[in-house]
Order: C-alpha cells, then sequence, then structure tokens
C-alpha cells in the first residue's frame, strides 16, 4: 500500500507537476527504465548506496522511458532532481547547450575514470567538458542462425568478400540472407553505421556525423556502392518497412532469414521466439576495407547531474558510486548488458563474452547513428536510408537532399 | 442533428421572449454575456490565445528548452521558418497528400447518401442494419487505423492471405518450416510509396461514411412526404425524383455532410500516427502529422518550425471555416 502511494507520487513528480522539496541530506533520482530487469538493477544498486550512506535519503522517481523522454525537458528546468538518467552522444547536445547540465571532469579525475572508462570517455564529452557516467553498454553486430550456417557448411566470415560468398550459399538454398524491420527507421540507421565504419573507419563516421563531411562525399558513396551490393548479392527481407524489428523476427526464427543486423538486446526477442542458444550465435560485422581498425557501434546508458540540483555534493557521490567496477557488474550482470568500467567483471552470457572481446578491442565506440548526429539529421538520414533500401535508385536524389538538410542543421 | 438544431432554437426563442418580458430595458445584452462567458473564457484560453502564440512562435527557432534560470532559449529568426519549409520536399508532399485526402474523403458524402437511402426504409430489423451501418462511427479512429493496419499487413493481413490463396503455395523452406513461396509476392500497401497514402483515406472513409448516413438519415426523416407525393404525381421518379425534389430538401444535411468531411479531412492525424507514422520515408505525411513530427515526436523539437507548419495549415483550414460560417450567416439572414 505504501509503496503503491510512494509510486504514485514519484510518478507525479517525474512528471514535473510536484514540487519536490530537497533538504540537505536528501536526494533526489529519476530513473527511466520501469522494465522488470533494469528496474531491478537500479533498485538494488540504490539499496547499496543507501546502505553505503546511511545519513543519505534517497528518493528515487522512476518512470516509464518514453515517458521520461518528454518529462526530462520539464523538470530539469522547473523541478530539477539531483540525478537523472539520460544518453550520451548528441542526445545531450541541447541540455548541455542550455547550460541545463552540470560538468562532472573532477568526478573523472577524482576516480580514475579516464583511464577506467576511457572507451567510452568521447561520447561523455562534448565543448571540452566530460558531463556523466555511463552505467551500462551494448554491442552490436551481426545475429545469424548458426544451424542453417552449419547445415550450409559455412563459417563466421571475417572479410565482405566471405560475407558475399555466405550470401549467395543461403540464397542458393531459397534462405533470404538478412531480415530486418525498418518501420521506425532505426534498424536501417544501424546497417548504415556498420558500412560506413567498415568502408571509411571512425573519425570518417565522427566527421559525418559532426557535419563535417558531406553526403555526397565520395567517400560516403563508396559506403552506399557496398551498401548497393549488399542489397544486391545478400538481399534482406521483402517488406521490411511495414515490420517493427521484432516483426523481423519472425522471419529469422521460422528459417526464411538467416542473419540480423541488431543491437544484443535483440536476444531475448530470439529466445522468447523459440530459439535455442545453440541455434544462435553471433559474429562482429566483417571486415570491407583492408587494414581499417574496426569501431563498432555501442550505445550506453547515462546519469547527468542538472545544473539546477539542490544536493550535488551527494549527487557526485552517487554518480562515483555507479562508475565503481563492482556496482557495474553487479548491475550490468541483471540487465544482460556490458559494464563501461573497465575493471568491472562480465556476465556469463555468450553473448555477452563475446560483445565484450569484440567491443573492448574496438578502434572507437559509435554512439548510433540517431545519438551522434542531431536529431532533426537523424530523423532525416534514416528516411533517407529507409528510401534508399527500397529503392537504390534514388540515391542521388537522397544524398543531395541530405546535404541540404545538413546545411540548415549544422550552423 | 436537424430535429435537435430545431429544438434548440426553439428552445432560444422562449429564452429570449423571456427575456424581453421580464427585463427589457437589458435587452438581452448582460444575459446572454454572461451566458457566453464561461464558454468565451474556456475558448479563448485553449484556442484564442494558443493560437496568437503559435503566430509568434513561428518567428523563433526554438527547442522547446528553459535554461537553469527558467529563461527560454529561443532565438528570433523573422520569416525564416517559411522560407526553409518553401524548400521542404516534406512540406510539399505534405501539402499534397492534403489536398488527396480533401478530394477523396468527399467521395464519402455521395457514398453516405446513398447508403442512407438504402437505410431508409421499413423492413423487419431495420435498427439492426442500421446500427451495423453506424458503428465504424462510433469506434475510435486509432482503433480503425490498427484494424486496417492489420487488413493491409503483408504477412497476415487479410489482403495478404487472399493474395497467397492466389499467387502463392506452402512449401518447406531450408531448415524444415512452413513457408510461402509466391509468384508474384504480396502487395505491401502501407510501406508503399504510391499506395500508401491511398490505403490510409480508404480506411478513413469507413467511419466518415458512417457519419454522412447519419446525417443523411436524420435528414430523410425530415423530407416532407407531401412534396414526395406531389413529385410523384407529376410522373417523377427515379434518379428526377432524387435530384429534383429529395436532393434540395437534403440541402442542410449536404451542407454540413460536406463541412464535417472537409475538417475532417484537414484534421487527419490519427489514422496516419497508427498505421504508418508518415513513413514510408515520409510520404504519407499531411500537414498536421508533420507539424507533429518536426516539433513532438523523438526527433522533433523544432518547435518554431513546427508552428510555422500549424499557421499554414490554419491558414488553409481559414479558408474553408470562413467560407462555411458566410453560408451559415446568409441562412439565417434570410431566414429572419
Amino acid at each position: 500500500m505504501f509503496n503503491k502511494l510512494k509510486m504514485t507520487i514519484s510518478t507525479v513528480a517525474a512528471t514535473g507537476l510536484f514540487a519536490g522539496a530537497a533538504f540537505a541530506g536528501d536526494l533526489v533520482i529519476n530513473f527511466d527504465d520501469l522494465n522488470p530487469g533494469p528496474k531491478q538493477a537500479f533498485d538494488e544498486a540504490v539499496a547499496a548506496f543507501q546502505a553505503a550512506n546511511p545519513d543519505i535519503n534517497v528518493t528515487v522517481n522512476n518512470n516509464d522511458r518514453e515517458a521520461h523522454k518528454s518529462a526530462i525537458r520539464n523538470f530539469l528546468s522547473a523541478n530539477p532532481p539531483d540525478v537523472t538518467s539520460w544518453y550520451p552522444g548528441n542526445r545531450m547536445g541541447p541540455f548541455v547547450d542550455a547550460g541545463l547540465f552540470e560538468p562532472i571532469d573532477d568526478l573523472w579525475a577524482e576516480n580514475n575514470l579516464n583511464e577506467d572508462m576511457s572507451a567510452v570517455k568521447p561520447t561523455m564529452s562534448r565543448n571540452g567538458k566530460t558531463w556523466g557516467v555511463p552505467y551500462s553498454y551494448y554491442q552490436w553486430g551481426v545475429y545469424y542462425r548458426k544451424d542453417i550456417y552449419d547445415k550450409l557448411g559455412l563459417s563466421e566470415p571475417k572479410t565482405w568478400n566471405e560475407l558475399l560468398s555466405n550470401c549467395d550459399a543461403l540464397k542458393g538454398v531459397g534462405v533470404t540472407p538478412f531480415t530486418i524491420g525498418t518501420k521506425y527507421l532505426w534498424t536501417a540507421a544501424g546497417v548504415f553505421d556498420y558500412l560506413n565504419l567498415r568502408t571509411n573507419g571512425y573519425d570518417v563516421h565522427n566527421a559525418l556525423t559532426d557535419g563535417k563531411i558531406k553526403y555526397t562525399d565520395e567517400r560516403i558513396r563508396a559506403t552506399f556502392a557496398n551498401w548497393e551490393e549488399m542489397l544486391d548479392r545478400c538481399s534482406f527481407i521483402e517488406n521490411h518497412a511495414s515490420l517493427d524489428w521484432q516483426g523481423g523476427v519472425a522471419a529469422f526464427a521460422n528459417g526464411d532469414a538467416a542473419m540480423y543486423v541488431m543491437g544484443n538486446f535483440s536476444v531475448g526477442a530470439y529466445r522468447d521466439a523459440g530459439l535455442t542458444d545453440e541455434q544462435i550465435d553471433f559474429f562482429q560485422f566483417p571486415e570491407i576495407t583492408p587494414g581499417l581498425p574496426m569501431a563498432e557501434e555501442a550505445p550506453a546508458d547515462a546519469f547527468f547531474i542538472p545544473s539546477g540540483a539542490k544536493n550535488k555534493a551527494d549527487a557526485k557521490k552517487f554518480l562515483a558510486f555507479v562508475a565503481h567496477a563492482d556496482t557495474q557488474t553487479k548491475w550490468n550482470k541483471i540487465i544482460g548488458k556490458l559494464p563501461p568500467n573497465s575493471k568491472a567483471i562480465v556476465g556469463d552470457d555468450k553473448f555477452i563474452q563475446e560483445g565484450f572481446a569484440v567491443v573492448s578491442n574496438a578502434a572507437g565506440l559509435a554512439q548510433f547513428y540517431d545519438r551522434d548526429a542531431p536529431a532533426e539529421m537523424a530523423s532525416e538520414g534514416m528516411k533517407g536510408f529507409q528510401e534508399f533500401m527500397l529503392d537504390p535508385s534514388k540515391l542521388d536524389a537522397i544524398l543531395k537532399r541530405l546535404d541540404q538538410v545538413q546545411v540548415d542543421v549544422y550552423k | 442533428m436537424l430535429a435537435r438544431k430545431n429544438c434548440l432554437e426553439a428552445m432560444g426563442r422562449d429564452i429570449m421572449m423571456t427575456l424581453k418580458s421580464s427585463a427589457s430595458h437589458y435587452k438581452f445584452g448582460l444575459a446572454a454575456f454572461l451566458f457566453l462567458a464561461p464558454a468565451l473564457i474556456f475558448f479563448s484560453i485553449y484556442v484564442i490565445i494558443p493560437i496568437f502564440q503559435s503566430l509568434q512562435l513561428s518567428l523563433f527557432e526554438w527547442n522547446g528548452l528553459y535554461n537553469s534560470n527558467g529563461v527560454s532559449t529561443a532565438a528570433f529568426v523573422g520569416l525564416e521558418n517559411y522560407r526553409k519549409l518553401w524548400v521542404d520536399p516534406n512540406f510539399w508532399i505534405s501539402i499534397k497528400n492534403n489536398f488527396l485526402w480533401l478530394l477523396l474523403y468527399l467521395l464519402a458524402v455521395p457514398l453516405g447518401l446513398m447508403i442512407a437511402i438504402f437505410l431508409n426504409q421499413t423492413v423487419m430489423g431495420i435498427r439492426v442494419y442500421k446500427s451495423l451501418f453506424f458503428f465504424p462511427f462510433v469506434i475510435s479512429q486509432v482503433v480503425v487505423g490498427f484494424i486496417f493496419g492489420w487488413f493491409y499487413n503483408p504477412d497476415f493481413g487479410i489482403v495478404a492471405k487472399l493474395w497467397q490463396f492466389i499467387f502463392c503455395e506452402e512449401t518447406i523452406n531450408f531448415i524444415g518450416n512452413k513457408t510461402f513461396k509466391c509468384v508474384r509476392s504480396v502487395p505491401d500497401i502501407l510501406s508503399s510509396a504510391d499506395y500508401a497514402t491511398y490505403g490510409i483515406i480508404f480506411a478513413g472513409l469507413w467511419p466518415q461514411v458512417a457519419y454522412c448516413v447519419i446525417l443523411y438519415l436524420t435528414g430523410l426523416n425530415n423530407v416532407a412526404a407531401d412534396q414526395v407525393e406531389a413529385g410523384r404525381l407529376d410522373g417523377a421518379k427515379g434518379w428526377r425524383m432524387l435530384w429534383f425534389v429529395i436532393l434540395p430538401q437534403l440541402k442542410p444535411a449536404t451542407f454540413i455532410a460536406i463541412a464535417v468531411t472537409i475538417i475532417g479531412a484537414l484534421r487527419s492525424f490519427d489514422m496516419i500516427a497508427v498505421m504508418t507514422q508518415g513513413g514510408p520515408y515520409g510520404m504519407t505525411n499531411v500537414l498536421s502529422h508533420y507539424m507533429y513530427e518536426v516539433a513532438l515526436s523523438e526527433y522533433g523539437d523544432r518547435y518554431g518550425y513546427g508552428s510555422a507548419v500549424a499557421t499554414i495549415l490554419f491558414g488553409i483550414m481559414m479558408v474553408f471555416i470562413t467560407y462555411f460560417l458566410w453560408s451559415i450567416y446568409q441562412d439565417e439572414r434570410r431566414e429572419t
């Protein structure tokens, strides 16, 4: 009963209607995941923090992810909590630029995070400062039907040509090589990111999402040429524009398609669709340009301190606690993701293990197209990717349009 | 509808007569104002003032944020948002789709009339038939959108099932699961740049036709039997009876049907949001949905630009609304 009441109050507070009165020693934390796993991991971490700091009185407002996305725009200025969850990369950009987040370079230095979290530091930085502490991230890559691969005697492709010849073999027996669901666009961006990271590398990819390279640039055209080759020789399932990403799982589960360029969160969906761990496996997106260092897609979730926080001292204590290797080990074991702190220990799930091997050797970590590029650019870019997948002949018009948007977005 | 209108008019006359007799020196100025005040206040707060705020906002570039001191981060850019709109292909696609909606949605009026005439008879169980035809009007547009979205679904929708029955055969795939092999691939209506908008409009027509049926059925109730009788004596039947005797008497119903259909077409948002979110790649956007996309969706937060889209949509709506109000005013002047 009391819990229910507390939850109601916290929900109200999270929507910014409730004026939270925080005194010294009171710490208000806004979190954004009510799914059982993430909620449990967060609650346990808060309980551990509370036990270690009995003098701090922690109040938690846990809200639904989508609701949080709109609520944060209000509460950061109207009724800021002391800590809030949010995303790094360009997603934190508007809040950083409006002066709504507190820089925490001192916290990174004091806790040796510049070393322990060096891989994610670039994405947590903006305007020369560091703004948040990530608590988890996850890998992207290619998930594939091991049973189909085995039956055909195929092995995990290491190079572009190996991938293409695997595709030929799959098509030969009537299996569509790739599944995808592009109804909500972002899945297509995952494919683009990898093709661009493998064709041109991390720096060119970043320059593109930072607006320093045009979409009609020869290097980006090369990426699209590879994509066209992939559409042609590998091919994706038909009707992908009508499916969400879960819809794309159906063909994969039925054995009509053999591979899926996806994030690790999708493993649960494969298992729910009836596939066993023996039937599915993971490989790193293969090399395209020989010798190019391999960067990976690995979006992170993080905590930030609003600049209007009333109790910044304790907020920093909490962030330091979250950054700690032990906390990250426990947290990510529960939610099945990777801990950004390199001293933490990863879970024993086979996908987590493989993913960790891939990202720890990565030449750089991209956050995902819609976090690396500003929202307006991302929205148009992803529409363009979907259009290209449906009709590659429109490439020129698409790239020219994206150039035009780019001029407007980055001033 | 019309019966209710007449009833309301009668009530209004009664009230006015009472007012005139009891306190003639007040006329009905103060009392009328008092009665109108609650509506006026809320109408200003929720409609009039926001219109001006949105007009003002369309001259700014703003991502919806206030800085930590509570000061808006908006920057004045003059007519820049409108200049951008002019060269924005998404905007022109939305305008084009808006006019497609407008044109095709008007089919609801003749279709509604046909069904209403068909239903306007006394047979056993006619009430059941009538309520079946009203049904789509009662359920929410969101639900209609979902239902048609499923109809069109290329995997399990009714369209796909019929198609599979004709063009596909069930086979066993490489690892032994059942699958379909098709001579021609199943049409993916909502993901096709060419057909998606028509697919959504078709879904939208279903409840809109029902609305027009209701309007016309009440209208048909009021058709004067003696005029029909007289027409029949003069030898009118079939189309001529419909065109020269029935339709002129249905003019008020037709007027309302056209008005609600046009406004409904311009307001189309729910079904697009549910069925395609404007996709594939923005090809099914209309102004209202594009405004939502740029201002309020996950990749939006461009409030100034969204307001500029809203202003254009407001302008287009104003043309129609002004015309409707003007003709209502003309009618009322003729009556008094």
